[in-house]
């Protein structure tokens, strides 16, 4: 058709699409940082619950007297919040996007895909993280749901709801599903952020996000499951 | 061989169209997939019925004319061009699913035909080195480092036939852009309009309502020329150096 | 150029006319190494203001249509270019695979503008017209430095420069390349530079319009009539000159190696307007394709001709082998005839050759691969030699990628099983006739690239249509068509002037009439009739029988489809049936020229054997004194006769040779 008589089309609001990626992949990695250090912390248990309640202890008074207690923690959590909006906001505008880019679909159904059944869970998968960051907040920070009474220790808070099965249950879902975010989410980050240069680079790539998300997964279900078989008490 | 099809018959760009399925006897290994298609509307026309308009025109896999999905799969289960596709990829008795290219930056002209100008328009933007004929230095003047030069090579080998787009879960157009983009950017002629480019081709890219990007793979899967994924890093890559499309794009 | 004939000559053969001989073709004089600087500095200038006011219409996007374009709408004319694809970027240009030729002499081995002049004057069997050759070799070296900084990506050696490889027989390195991927390389590029225009608005795009006849206003041309064939709207388009650059007929065989669009009726419309129509039966086959398979095929494969390097060609001695695994024929009951009949080139002979020993092997009953119509078409490229002598990995580097496509297209294995190949239709020299300038009978038509009869003569070298599209695009075609438009802008003309509705009203009476036949034969099996006629009896070898009964039976073909063919649906949207039909059309009308003009030749040329003109060992035999002119035919009315017009070719740069490889 001559260009004289192509379709016309309302301009796209909102920001570029690569724009909205990079803000999926910075807030992304700014996760990827924080759970390492998450974990990090949560791994302190094993050394017990003292240096875990230590741990916990300081990140209140991190940079005292400098700063005000619990200001580098308030830094951090807002820090998150504002990753947890930009980043949820940013994937669901893609989301969006990649809908009314495509308002018919294919009758036809393809048998296998490139990027593992992992990489097509970005969007559900990432949504269940979200529900499970909310539990886990209202189940470890605000203590609003309780599972074994109310505790003032961390350490101990977190030893007796992990003696429970289910509750082991549910954290290790929450991981698998993050590992699978992880497995597309650094791959995908390093590609957003023009990190694969070459075939080889790509190799790399996906070696470092296999290991990434081998170390969350692994490091995060130690804890629960040394308790729950009682390794630790 | 014998198949039953399932065609997308569509009139026109406005209608709202149906799969229709055709049975089809007598079909060739040795026939490439249009081939086959051909025969259906030899049929079909001698029985009286409207042939399925599907575009081709090269027939050797380099002019990107051709392009449908096939069982799903933008040009079918090998990795090439409708065209080059032989039926000894079925088997007797198959059912193939046959659909046109869907992404609304794509609509359908008729049957399985597409307009693809959108993708014209995104080389309008800026897909281009701006070299008046007639102006230009002795070929060797810019030595370019073998290296560089395979790179653009393999990069320009697109045939902006748009299956990546139809592939793409997200319908984006960022292989096809980031295949152009890497072209230019590898070489030293390119390097002047490098920033103006990148920013002028994905605003258009936007524009025309592709999808955005989101690193899955699906196209250089079902690209025939295999245009790797790293071109879209380097759009990626070009785009932030260029400032986001914001005013500092040198 | 004199006037057309008035009074009726006699009838020739009993179905053609002479008239006129063409005097002069407007190079200007002088040495040949100054025509062309003459001929720019004498051309008029346009003042880059009166440049707006200009306006180009340009049928063709390949490389000719798109560079001439670019340079066009970069100088500031008002262009609208047109082609029958969804986007310009896909015109059969980009098929094109082995090199283009330049005379860099990059390489430093005593290649120069006038050597390669030379070798293509002598490729083309001494059939082209001097003065054009020329210039064409002189500024095929400002083309590459036009693609390199276009930014395309041409091969490299590791020190950064440009690599090059001897090509077609030629004993100099002058080829540039991109891989097997240099028509879609340059045609990319030259696209780029189309579109920067479209997007600066000098440029105006009509892709998936077909151009189905020309407006002639007061004896020049004026406009086209295009279909639009998403809408079916038939529309007019008016200007001061009309460019064709809408590429080579070689459809007119149904099976070649050309695009399925590839078509003459913009060509046509304008031979039928007035526009001579040079050496229509020039066609060039090429050695190395692969063979049809059956009968739904729908058009044939080239492969790169750099496998006769390595390659070794043979048939079956005996004709009851031909059927057998060839693994277990032994080499006592191999037929290398290529290497037997001309021991000096072997394998390497010229394409034309290739392909006529090829073509006499099958004919002997020698071919091999499954027959078609009861013949097998094929012999054998087999590399188990070369795969001896370098392994495998050699081979596979070298030639990977050409192995792939064999495999992919037959099924076969080729490092396993000797390949098959025969010749196919794939580019024609012959076209609409233009003089020096490249403008033809017409005024203000001007024709470019594969469209025109110019460069090549009877043969043309690999790697010179590129060149030429380009040349003729990039740097010819704007130097001269200024001096034309210099004299405009001409009168306005309105939409309803009679010579614009005639043209309008034979389109869309054309389009009713195809629709309305309503019988009982497919489109296709015309074309694939139409086309077996073509190959049999005007293809590379010609007898005066077999044309005459060719002539008669195209006839008979084309009153037969305007009485019987069956187009579906309607006019007023994307019917690709009707698109074909009318394409089909023009080629039964050429088809029947090519053999008239292909009867009246009584020699064998280029790759054109005509059996009555050989030597006592079966070679190819020209008549210089009777034959050393091109062949301007005029349209002579519907069932009328077409007339002749000879333009002498006269050499008076190069000596007239007999080529001979044995
Ligand atoms: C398989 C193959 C390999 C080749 N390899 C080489 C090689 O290695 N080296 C070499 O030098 N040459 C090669 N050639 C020859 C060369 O590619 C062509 O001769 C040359 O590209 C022709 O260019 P063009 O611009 O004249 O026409 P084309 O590229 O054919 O373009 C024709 C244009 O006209 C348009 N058009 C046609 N009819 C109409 C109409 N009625 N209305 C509107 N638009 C119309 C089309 O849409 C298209 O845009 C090869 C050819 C083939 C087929
Ligand atoms: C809070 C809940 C979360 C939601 C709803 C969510 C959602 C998503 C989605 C949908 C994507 C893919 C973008 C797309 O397909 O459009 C994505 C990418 C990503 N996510 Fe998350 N995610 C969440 C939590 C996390 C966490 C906890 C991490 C890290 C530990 C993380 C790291 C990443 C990374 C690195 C990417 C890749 C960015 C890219 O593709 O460029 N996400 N997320
Ligand atoms: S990137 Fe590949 S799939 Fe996409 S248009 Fe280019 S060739 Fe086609
Ligand atoms: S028809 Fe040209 S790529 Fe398939």
């Amino acid at each position: 058709m001559a260009t004289s008589t192509a379709p016309a089309r309302a301009a796209r609001k909102g920001p570029p699409s690569i724009l909205l990626k990079t803000v999926v992949a910075v807030t992304g990695l700014f996760f990827v940082f924080f759970v390492l250090f998450h974990m990090y912390g949560n791994l302190q248990i094993l050394v017990g619950p003292e240096a875990f309640d230590e741990y916990a202890h300081h990140l209140r008074t991190f940079g005292e007297p400098m700063l005000p207690e619990k200001s580098f923690l308030w830094v951090f959590r807002i820090l998150l919040l504002a990753s947890v909006v930009g980043h949820v906001w940013a994937s669901m505008s893609l989301w969006r996007r990649a809908g009314q880019a495509r308002t018919t679909r294919y009758a036809g159904k393809k048998k296998t895909s490139y990027g593992g059944f992992y990489a097509k869970a970005m969007r559900w998968g990432g949504l269940a993280l979200l529900a499970f960051v909310v539990f886990h907040i209202l189940h470890f920070t605000t203590q609003t749901i309780t599972i074994d009474g109310a505790h003032a220790s961390p350490a101990e808070r977190v030893i007796s709801s992990f003696a429970v099965w289910w509750v082991v249950g549910i954290y290790a879902l929450a991981m698998v599903f993050l590992g699978m975010h992880l497995l597309h989410g650094v791959w995908g980050a390093a590609m957003t952020l023009g990190l694969n240069t070459s075939l080889q680079r790509a190799e790399q790539i996906r070696f470092v996000s296999i290991l990434l998300a081998t170390i969350v997964v692994v490091g995060f279900l130690i804890p629960p499951f040394a308790i729950l078989f009682g390794f630790i008490e | 061989m014998k198949l039953a099809l399932k065609i997308w018959r569509q009139d026109g760009p406005a209608d709202a169209g149906q799969m229709v399925r055709y049975d089809i006897d007598g079909v060739s290994e040795d026939s490439s997939f249009l081939e086959m298609l051909d025969l259906l509307n030899e049929q079909l026309i001698t029985s009286g019925e409207d042939p399925v308009a599907f575009d081709s025109d090269c027939r050797e896999g380099i002019c990107g004319m051709c392009g449908v999905v096939i069982n799903g799969e933008a040009h079918g289960p090998e990795r090439t061009t409708t065209c080059q596709l032989h039926m000894r990829s079925f088997n007797d008795g198959d059912e193939i699913v046959i659909e046109p290219w869907r992404a609304d930056p794509f609509p359908v002209i008729k049957d399985l035909c597409v307009d693809r100008t959108s993708f014209d328009r995104i080389i309008q933007a800026g897909g281009f080195i701006s070299a008046n004929t007639g102006s230009a230095p002795d070929a060797h003047a810019t030595p370019v480092p073998k290296e560089d030069a395979d790179r653009a090579f393999m990069a320009a080998e697109c045939i902006g036939c748009g299956a990546c787009v139809a592939a793409c879960p997200n319908a984006s157009g960022m292989l096809f852009m980031g295949s152009k983009v890497t072209h230019l950017g590898e070489l030293p002629q390119g390097q002047p309009e490098r920033g103006a480019r990148v920013v002028a081709m994905t605003e258009q890219h936007d524009l025309e309502g592709f999808g955005g990007c989101t690193n899955l793979g699906e196209c250089t899967r079902a690209c025939p020329k295999g245009i790797p994924l790293n071109v879209i890093s380097q759009l990626n890559a070009d785009y932030r150096r260029a400032g986001y499309g914001g005013s500092s794009a040198d | 150029m004199t006037d057309t004939v008035t009074s009726t000559p006699e009838l020739i053969d009993g179905v053609y006319r002479e008239g006129a001989p063409i005097a002069d073709s407007k190079a200007p004089g002088g040495d040949i190494a100054g025509k062309w600087t003459t001929r720019k500095f004498e051309a008029a200038l346009v003042n880059p203001a009166n440049r707006r006011k200009l306006s180009v219409i340009i049928v063709g996007t390949g490389l000719a249509g798109a560079s001439a374009g670019a340079t066009l709408g970069e100088a500031g004319y008002q262009v609208k270019s047109f082609c029958y694809q969804d986007s310009p970027r896909r015109a059969h240009s980009i098929a094109a695979q082995g090199g283009i030729n330049a005379a860099k002499n990059y390489k430093g081995d005593g290649d120069s503008v006038h050597r390669l002049f030379y070798d293509t004057v002598k490729g083309g069997d001494y059939r082209s017209r001097e003065t054009n050759v020329y210039r064409l070799a002189e500024v095929s070296a400002d083309i590459i430095d036009q693609c390199v900084a276009q930014g395309v990506p041409f091969a490299r050696e590791y020190g950064g420069l440009l690599d090059n490889r001897s090509f077609g027989g030629v004993q100099v390195s002058r080829t540039f390349y991109a891989r097997g991927q240099t028509g879609q390389q340059l045609l990319i590029g030259a696209y780029q530079a189309l579109e920067r225009q479209i997007a600066a608005g000098t440029v105006e795009m009509y892709a998936r319009h077909e151009m189905l006849e020309l407006v002639v206003v007061d004896g020049k041309a004026r406009g086209i009539i295009a279909r639009d064939m998403v809408t079916g709207e038939i529309e007019t388009h008016l200007a001061d000159a009309v460019v064709l650059a809408s590429g080579g007929y070689g459809n007119v065989f149904f099976l070649s190696t050309n695009a399925m669009g590839c078509n003459v009726t913009a060509s046509w419309r304008a031979h039928r307007k007035g526009a001579y129509f040079g050496n229509p039966c020039y066609t060039q086959i090429h050695p190395t394709c692969i063979p049809q398979a059956g009968d739904h095929q729908s058009k044939l494969t080239l492969m790169s001709e750099s496998l006769r390097n390595d390659g070794r060609i043979w048939v079956p001695k005996n004709a009851e082998d031909c059927d057998k695994d060839p693994r277990e024929i032994g080499e006592d009951d191999r037929d290398y005839y290529l290497e037997r009949i001309y021991p000096g080139f072997g394998n390497l002979v010229p394409r034309d050759i290739a392909s006529r020993q090829a073509k006499n092997m099958c004919d002997e009953g020698r071919g091999v691969g499954p027959a078609v119509d009861g013949v097998r078409r094929g012999v054998y490229l087999d590399f188990a030699d070369a795969i001896g002598r370098m392994g495998e990995d050699a081979v596979r580097s070298k030639y990977g990628n050409l192995f792939d496509m064999y495999e992919r297209i037959t099924g076969e294995n080729p490092y396993q099983v000797p390949m098959r190949i025969y010749p196919a239709v794939h580019y024609t020299m012959g076209g609409l006739w233009v003089d020096y300038d490249l403008q033809s009978s017409i005024p203000g038509l001007f024709v470019t690239g594969e469209a025109n009869f110019s460069d090549h003569g009877a043969n043309r070298l690999g790697a010179s249509a590129l060149m030429q599209g380009l040349a003729d695009g990039y740097f010819v075609l704007p130097n001269t068509i200024r001096d034309y438009l210099a004299k405009g802008p001409f009168t306005k003309i309105s939409d309803d002037d009679p010579a614009v509705v005639e043209a309008q009203q034979t389109v869309t009476s054309r389009l009713e009439k195809l629709l309305s036949i309503d019988g009982t034969r497919t489109v296709d099996s015309y074309h694939k009739a139409l086309g077996k006629v073509m190959w049999e009896k005007c293809g590379m070898e010609r007898t005066e029988e077999g044309l005459r009964e060719a002539i008669e039976e195209i006839r008979a073909l084309k009153a037969d489809f305007w009485s019987n063919v069956r187009v579906l649906g309607a006019a007023d949207g994307l019917n690709q049936s009707l698109e074909k039909a009318g394409r089909v059309a023009d080629f039964l009308e050429l088809g029947e020229l090519m053999c008239i003009d292909a009867l009246h030749r009584r020699e064998s040329c280029g790759g054109h054997f005509r059996a009555e003109s050989q030597t006592e060992d079966g070679e190819a035999l020209r008549h210089d004194d009777e034959y050393a002119y091109v062949a301007a035919w005029e349209w002579g009315g519907d069932d009328e006769a077409p007339v002749l017009h000879k333009e002498d070719l006269v050499y008076d740069f190069i000596e007239l040779k007999q080529r001979s490889y044995k």
